[in-house]
């Protein structure tokens, strides 16, 4: 009895090739729409749309990295959309006292309301869904108040060292990019390979059992809201330093775009389950077909949402056919 | 005698919402020892193992440890998604030198650890995709592997197939000879006298005994455990069903040719009206698939099932129309909705017919629930007590309720007293002798050869997913049963 379950199916290939499929559907679809707009828009190839697509991704994806843990443990943050807008405005507003504290400023406040978000959903049990639409009027309200309803907009400097971070390249592709795969290839190592990870996992795979099997489970609830609210205040922080002012009309409805692109991404809405690849190739969907319509020019703006939306539905249903 | 507790706890009181739980409760583990802890369902043997692992703090009373405690309970509790290896070491992986998870070696560690329990599976696949019986088996090389000095196995066997029990039973002798104490929860008689050297019995949050097992005869033993006397014990037996019913009339159910490969192969069945028909055969000989081929839950390659002559359509809704309804087997995941009352529960699948215009009658309702409480004698403070606090012999009845509200003609009966304890298998057991005795046609299925041939009038042997022997009368015994499974498993079977 040394035969492993794996090898007794009967077709070893097409087993395989269906695993891939399943496990890799986001990503076959991308590369299909990568190749098909390559093909059909010929601008869609220029290194400049390239960079452009990469630097308009790393936002999302900073902010999807967050979401990713916060949906394996099982819960949701709706609050990243208007964190997202705040940490901007709170960037823009501590550019003037400096590089530290336009940077610090946002992850600390941000920060701070999702370790509340975390403390709030850990200890007293209630829905993630309600404590962070709670926390997502809180912050949007927040930012409205201290910019006399968006009368005020902070501007920062532009020789100002912040700046730099947001606008500055390496090749021509801008520095975010760097900043979201730094932190895309060291979440999935504290995913996959930290005892932190292992217990995200627990959490959202079966709450009871992780309890019983000593996870510390409210613990890991509250680490990943705050790391969530964390990285939605330095995407903020980032996109005002490329803007270089604090836009308050951002980052509505954000928060269902991270959501989207995560569970795009193969990670279970119900938790248990995702990775941070993932979640990458998500936003890299997203973010092509975006371009895309934007490439066909002809279709009014409202229509965009409809397309991306309709499309998103595909890509979801094609993966649920493929995991059958 | 040597006293070296590891466990020691005197005086314990615990309450839940004005019910007391445990009453004064006083126990001992010794180390080294194989500690039996018996009592039915609701006898607090749950809430003494919760205050021993300290998720319960008790109201009054001292508990003094000496010693890390690891838990298996009746259900896995490991994380299904993933992977073997990552449920083994979860809170406790092997890292590398730049402090991250070692992957390799922990999927080498897990392989090379779960081997000494006879588990071969790829361990880097989902726990989910192991079968009951090996996830068991994987949380219990995980509580082991932690280092324990106690470990406590509430129903470990209750969900394993006979050959696994034995593996199970050999790891428990293993530990034992280790210096590990155990606490050993069951209700399986012959695992308890086979193993264990100690025996606690609670009722209804009272120690009633402590002491050596060997010395307290089996009888002697379920007397303390349902507060019967021997006698009244011997005069009734430890199975409540009553005599054969006597059906001659024409079948109201016939299943004909049930087919689906590679599960069944052909497949007759027949059932007349107040007969209760047995499925022997061991796991996965297609006893529960031939049930749910009946009420149409399993796709089909050929056959055809007859209810009153008429062929019925082979949907579950058309079953269900048809008069048939099926206790499922896990009343967990396809039957109880933990977090709806009693009444909710017990009125789901009759709400077609007690509803107009989508309107729920609610006094129909309460009269309907009042009749099946009482006469389920389903225990329950109030017909809106969540389902969840129920023992599982009440939460199985009420199950029962539920499909019996609907009137079926046909019955089928997936393990019904499966992990429920003895007083409430009896009462089980009778409700189901009495609901045959009504004219009701009974499947049922049963991994206990005692309990199908106490209470079947008939029984079809299954192996390999065809019918082995169709057994009566003078044929319903031990043997007989035994020697349809199958000569060559003989030793499996003889230990069902």
């Amino acid at each position: 009895m040394t035969t492993t379950l794996t090898k007794s199916g009967p077709t070893p290939t097409k087993a395989a090739r269906t695993k891939v499929l399943q496990r890799q559907g986001a990503a076959v679809a991308l590369v299909l729409m990568v190749a098909v707009s390559w093909l059909v828009f010929p601008r869609f190839g220029s290194l400049d749309n390239l960079r452009d697509l990469a630097l308009q991704g790393s936002f999302l994806a900073i902010i999807a990295i967050g979401m990713t843990f916060v949906i394996i443990t099982g819960g949701i943050d709706l609050s990243v959309g208007s964190l997202y807008a705040l940490g901007g405005v709170l960037a823009a507003w501590g550019s003037q006292y400096g590089f530290l504290a336009a940077l610090a400023l946002p992850l600390v406040v941000c920060g701070l309301i999702g370790l509340v978000n975390g403390l709030l959903i850990a200890k007293t049990n209630m829905a993630p869904f309600i404590v962070t639409l709670a926390s997502l009027l809180f912050a949007r309200g927040l930012l409205l108040a201290i910019t006399d309803e968006g009368a005020n907009t902070y501007k920062i400097d532009g020789d100002s060292a912040f700046v730099e971070l947001g606008r500055g390249t390496v090749a021509g592709f801008g520095y975010p990019i760097f900043v979201a795969a730094v932190l895309a290839v060291l979440g999935g190592m504290v995913l996959n390979r930290t005892n932190f990870g292992q217990n995200v996992f627990a959490t959202g795979g079966a709450e009871q059992s992780a309890v019983l099997l000593g996870v510390p489970v409210a613990k890991t609830k509250v680490l990943v809201y705050t790391m969530s609210g964390t990285l939605a205040g330095l995407a903020g922080a980032l996109t005002a330093a490329y803007l270089q002012s604090g836009v308050t009309v951002i980052g509505v409805g954000l928060e269902l775009d991270a959501i989207a692109v995560v569970v795009i991404g193969g990670t279970l809405l119900t938790g248990g389950m995702g990775t941070i690849l993932g979640t990458v190739i998500g936003v890299g969907l997203i973010k092509v077909i975006q371009n895309v319509i934007n490439q066909i020019g002809t279709l009014d703006s409202n229509y965009q949402s409809v397309v991306s939306g309709v499309f998103l539905l595909v890509v979801v249903v094609l993966q649920r056919i493929l995991r059958r | 005698m040597p006293t070296d507790p590891v466990i020691e706890v005197a005086g314990v009181t615990k309450t839940f919402a004005g019910v007391r739980a445990l009453s004064d409760v006083d126990f001992t583990l010794q180390r080294g020892e194989i500690h039996a802890l018996v009592g039915e369902n609701g006898a607090g043997k749950s809430t003494l193992i919760k205050v021993l692992t300290g998720i319960h703090t008790p109201d009054a009373g001292s508990i003094t440890r000496n010693g890390n405690i690891s838990t298996i309970y009746q259900e896995v509790n490991l994380v299904p998604l993933m992977s073997v290896s990552a449920n083994l070491f979860l809170g406790r992986e092997p890292r590398n030198r730049f402090g991250l998870i070692d992957r390799a070696r922990r999927d080498a560690d897990a392989a090379e650890l779960l081997r000494g329990y006879g588990i071969t599976a790829d361990v880097s696949s989902p726990l989910g995709t192991l079968a009951v019986g090996e996830q068991q088996m994987v949380a219990l090389a995980r509580a082991v592997d932690a280092e324990a000095d106690v470990v406590i196995m509430d129903e470990p066997t209750s969900s394993l197939e006979p050959r696994e029990v034995e593996t199970l039973l050999g790891v428990v002798r293993k530990l034992h000879d280790e210096g590990i104490a155990i606490i050993y929860v069951s209700h399986r008689m012959d695992e308890l006298y086979r193993i264990c050297d100690t025996v606690t019995v609670l009722r209804d949050g009272v120690n009633v005994h402590s002491g050596p097992l060997k010395e307290l005869p089996r009888i002697e033993l379920v007397s303390l455990m349902l507060g019967r006397s021997v006698k009244e014990i011997e005069r009734d037996g430890t199975t409540a069903f009553g005599e054969d019913h006597h059906a001659d009339a024409q079948p109201v159910l016939e299943a004909r040719d049930l087919t689906s490969t590679p599960r069944i192969n052909g497949v007759n069945v027949s059932i007349r009206p107040g007969e209760v028909v047995g499925l022997a055969g061991l796991l996965g000989s297609g006893r529960t698939e031939t049930a749910k081929a009946i009420i149409g839950a399993l796709p089909l390659n050929s056959g055809t099932v007859l209810v009153a002559g008429k062929p019925v359509a082979h949907t579950v809704k058309a079953a269900t129309r048809a008069g048939i309804s099926m206790l499922a087997e896990d009343r967990k995941t396809e039957g109880i909705i933990p977090n709806l009352s009693v009444r909710e529960n017990i009125v789901l699948a009759a709400l077609p017919r007690l509803s107009r215009f989508g309107v729920v009658s609610r006094s129909k309702q309460d009269r309907i629930v009042d009749t099946f409480v009482r006469r389920l004698r389903i225990k329950v403070s109030s017909p809106e007590q969540k389902v969840a606090e129920l023992s599982g012999g009440n939460q199985q009845k009420v199950l029962l309720a539920r499909w019996l509200c609907t009137e079926p003609k046909i019955l089928l009966l997936d393990e019904p007293t499966r992990g429920i304890d003895v007083g409430a298998k009896a009462e089980v057991q009778a409700l189901i002798d009495e609901l045959a005795r009504e004219g009701l046609a009974v499947l049922l299925i049963s991994s206990e050869l005692d309990e199908l041939l106490d209470g079947s009038d008939r029984i079809v042997v299954l192996r390999d997913g065809a019918v082995a022997g169709e057994l009566e009368g003078d044929q319903l015994t031990r043997e007989h049963v035994l020697n349809a499974i199958a000569a060559e498993v003989m030793d499996d079977a003889d230990s069902l």
